[in-house]
């Protein structure tokens, strides 16, 4: 397949060094219009990684070093990028290194970690980047060697020609390469030719994880930096008196500042602080609504009945289908306001030095961090430089920079280099969560049982748009009325995994059962007779390609053995989210009355699967992640200050919690989309329908365990 | 402040610390042996699991006054070249996704497999349940740790 490179070409950098090193090509791929020449030997750019951001470095002894731009937190990318550029430049891959590149926005385009799009992003900018490289390596053998270059081939950073025998490797090109003109198009390789894409390649940073090497934010040191824990106030409150003198006295504090409603203790190491922090005597003052758990099943009643409703999609005459249904379904599904919680806590190190900024940590928004502090300060952005380490976890809490500004606050206030550290307390104290959200279905069901009327209206707080009004069953129903109403909460909220579909997903895959059920139809059969219409005779505009679900729906059924075991109780659920398509079938087997959850069978098409392992490590993650959070896991507020504040109380899922989980990817032939989200939302419904299926209890709130209807169920979790 | 000599990873290690600092902090921010992680601080998810005396231990409730003579090994200290059985074992398998948890639950097989070199896959699941992936690479550990005591 040939494809143009066009203007980009022009942002093609090459360098050529004569240091010590010898000589070394970079190709800068997503860089500005105006090229600059660089010289650098293969040691410099090694040693400079941290501020040298080419895509793509090949040095005289061969070495590749690829620069993977995107903050990497456990999603694989910093493998899966270059395994990409790799295969198109005919790579050995042994000999491939990769590092983690700094923020430059004039270099890389998209440099976050958010919304699975970093692979459908940069899917064509990474092939690009590695054949243009092998173009030149390339014709620079070719003018070596005085033959055609059409006669050389390539292979594992080998370069040949048959017939005059003649090899050698990328580094021995490099130098002449350098003199030649990047190509107006590049042939990028067939598919089925792939040798890196598609086999299961291993995380690039394996060794330093397993050995404990420093890596991530909060393994960064500094020489003379102190550090710091916040006291953040409640929500709805801000900050009155402050009587700091026991915090103080603790040995190892070394000051107290306050900014805004924040009062940050300062010290030489972490302990002295977590435990100054307890003594830190503060008077809160209301700012605003104080809000309570309790308020908040009363906002949401409140606004189901009579709010102020945003209409997001309308289809034919909702009034007058349900006025002449056979049979009208109704149900309401809640979820609780959730925390991120990834393991590593946020943090964050921070060098305010007059107008210039040094930043390093754990961020999926390096340029947000960037901004927000030059926001601050009023200094240029440019004077912000970012270092991203690896992250771990992130679920969308680091999309946030107010980590980032608070340790630039207190950096700023004690004129030092410091590194602000969240305790487990802070994390699930500080805000940002997954909105709290209140759905209403009601479906209208003709004498056949065909499904003739449907309205979604979705409560939140702060969660804007509740609803995905494109989404599938959208275009399968004449007459649909989609609504959400906002509630200004002064809990704050934030992306989390899979934003809104990681609820609106089970709820909807849950409704759609007890819809199923009244229709006196198979869940499965029920689901495809409507894809069928959307596909058919579609109604309206729809967000997703109905083949692609269809296509998922009728593997699961395959690979679940949907419906043929009389023992094992099934739940299906199939979701379209991040551009890739997931249905799921959990199987509840029951033995003298007790259920147990043993096997999660998952299908997802995500387009060409460019590591079978990192795939496999997405798909059963997200759904761990799914099952987790509907199963255990609750936040909960008293006067405006969380319930749960540890891992004793906000109850994350662990080893012995989770069934087997099988997994199958379609061939669909489409190029990658994402796969760090779409997984988890159709988790939750699955498994309440298979619980349905298996007890006849239907859970419409989360976390499962801490409702009625699941109180005396026993549900026993076994790997098959 | 009182000064506490350790044994860690085979080497004497002198800090001039609070007598209730927990190991955790001595570790990270005394003696830079930042593999041991904080997450919970409350002996919940076993991020910052180290041996002492070979028995696995959460070392953020662990104060330095009690550590006394006892060996302490942290990941740093596990092998020299990486090379022990589990991290070998969760090489092979590619158990981490974002990796922050996984030097506790290496140190967590580690402990369990010297106790019992040939267990079963229940045993493994008991052994392993105190340590909280959030990523959810639960069943990666379960095979690694089986892959492991197969090795050894």
């Amino acid at each position: 397949m040939k494809t143009q490179i066009g203007a980009s070409r022009r942002d093609f950098l090459k360098i050529a060094g004569t240091t010590a090193g010898g000589l070394v090509i970079g190709f800068n791929w997503f860089s500005c219009d105006s090229p600059k020449m660089e010289v650098l030997s293969i040691e410099q750019v090694l040693a400079q990684a941290k501020s040298f951001n080419s895509f793509l470095s090949i040095s005289p002894a061969g070495d590749v070093v690829i620069y993977s731009p995107n903050p990497e937190l456990g999603q694989n990318i910093k493998t899966s990028f270059p395994m990409v550029v790799a295969e198109e430049l005919e790579a050995d891959w042994e000999k491939v290194r990769v590092v983690q590149a700094n923020l430059d926005p004039e270099k890389y385009e998209r440099q976050l970690t958010g919304g699975s799009g970093a692979m459908p992003h940069s899917w064509e900018r990474l092939r690009k980047a590695g054949a243009t490289a092998k173009f030149l390596l390339v014709a620079a053998a070719a003018q070596t060697w005085k033959v055609p270059a059409t006669e050389i081939t390539v292979s594992k950073g080998m370069i040949s020609h048959e017939g005059s025998g003649k090899k050698g490797h990328f580094g021995e090109f490099v130098a002449v390469a350098t003199t030649l003109t990047a190509p107006e198009e590049v042939t990028l390789k067939d598919k089925k030719d792939f040798t890196i894409i598609g086999t299961p390649v291993k995380n690039v940073d394996a060794k330093d994880i397993y050995t404990g090497k420093p890596m991530y934010g909060l393994d960064f040191q500094r020489e003379g930096m102190q550090y710091a824990m916040i006291q953040r106030a409640p929500f709805g409150m801000k900050l009155g008196s402050v009587d700091d003198s026991a915090a103080r006295a603790v040995a190892g504090v070394t000051n107290v500042v306050t900014f805004g409603s924040s009062v940050a203790v300062v010290g030489i190491s972490t302990w002295p602080l977590l435990k100054a922090k307890k003594l830190l005597k503060i008077n809160y003052e209301a700012d605003g609504i104080v809000e309570s758990t309790t308020d908040h099943d009363r906002i949401f009643t409140e606004l189901l009945a009579s709010g102020k409703a945003e209409e997001k999609r309308k289809d034919g005459n909702v009034a007058a289908a349900f006025k002449s249904a056979a049979k009208i379904v109704s149900a309401e599904y809640q979820c609780p306001f959730l925390a991120h919680s990834p393991m590593e806590p946020e943090n964050f190190f921070a060098h305010v030095q007059g107008d210039k900024v040094e930043l390093v940590g754990p961020t999926q928004t390096p340029d947000r961090a960037r901004q927000e502090t030059a926001a601050l300060l009023g200094i240029p952005p440019e004077n912000v430089s970012v270092a991203i380490t690896r992250l771990g976890g992130g679920f969308g809490r680091r999309l946030r920079a107010d980590y980032v500004v608070e340790a630039v606050e207190v950096s700023r206030a004690i004129n030092a280099p410091v590194k602000v550290t969240w305790s487990r307390e802070d994390e699930l104290t500080g805000g940002a969560y997954r909105p709290a959200v209140r759905y209403r279905f009601e479906a209208a069901l003709d004498a056949t049982g065909t499904l003739v009327g449907y309205k979604l209206r979705g409560v939140g707080m702060n969660a804007g748009n509740t609803t995905r009004e494109a989404n599938f069953p959208s275009g399968a129903v004449d007459n649909l009325l989609i609504e959400t109403i906002e509630h200004a909460s002064s809990i704050t909220t934030n992306a989390w995994r899979a934003p809104i579909t990681n609820f609106l997903a089970y709820a909807e895959q849950s409704f759609l059962d007890e819809v199923a059920l009244a229709a006196g139809k198979d869940p499965v059969d029920f689901r495809l007779e409507l894809l069928n219409r959307a596909k058919t005779n579609p109604v309206g505009k729809l967000g997703y390609d109905v083949d692609r679900m269809i296509g998922v729906v009728k593997m699961a059924k395959e690979k679940s053995n949907w419906g043929k075991n009389p023992s094992v109780k099934q739940g299906f659920s199939v979701y379209f989210s991040h551009k890739s398509y997931v249905a799921q079938v959990a199987d509840i087997e029951v033995a003298g009355g007790v259920p147990t959850l043993k096997k999660i069978t998952a299908v997802t098409d995500c387009g060409l699967v460019v590591n079978p392992t990192g795939a496999n490590h997405q798909v059963r993650g997200g759904i761990v992640d799914g099952m987790g959070h509907a199963m255990y896991t609750n936040l909960t507020f008293e006067a405006g200050v969380p319930k749960q504040r540890n891992f004793d109380s906000y109850r994350l899922i662990r080893l012995k919690e989770v069934p087997e989980i099988d997994t199958h990817f379609v061939d669909s032939g489409f190029d990658p989309t994402g796969l760090g989200e779409p997984a988890l939302p159709p988790t939750g419904g699955a498994i309440a329908n298979a619980i349905f299926a298996a007890t006849g209890r239907r859970l419409r709130s989360q976390p499962f365990i801490e409702q009625k209807e699941f109180s005396d169920i026993q549900l026993q979790i076994k790997r098959g | 402040m009182a000064k506490f000599t350790l044994k860690i990873n085979g080497t004497s290690q002198s800090v001039d610390v609070e007598d209730d600092t927990p190991l955790l902090w001595v570790l990270r921010d005394n003696l830079n042996l930042v593999g041991t992680k904080f997450s919970c601080g409350i002996a919940q998810c076993g991020a910052c699991t180290v041996h002492i005396n070979g028995t696995a231990t959460f070392s953020c409730v662990t104060p330095i006054s009690s550590v006394g003579n006892a060996e302490v090994t942290t990941i740093e200290g596990l092998s020299k070249e990486g090379d022990h059985p589990v991290q070998k074992a969760w090489e092979e398998v590619d158990v981490a996704q974002c990796g922050y948890c996984q030097s506790g639950q290496i140190m967590t097989a580690a402990a369990f497999l010297e106790q019992n070199p040939t267990p079963t896959l229940e045993e493994i699941d008991n052994a392993m349940n105190r340590n909280i992936c959030r990523c959810g690479t639960y069943h990666k550990i379960r095979e690694a740790v089986a892959v492991a005591a197969k090795s050894k």
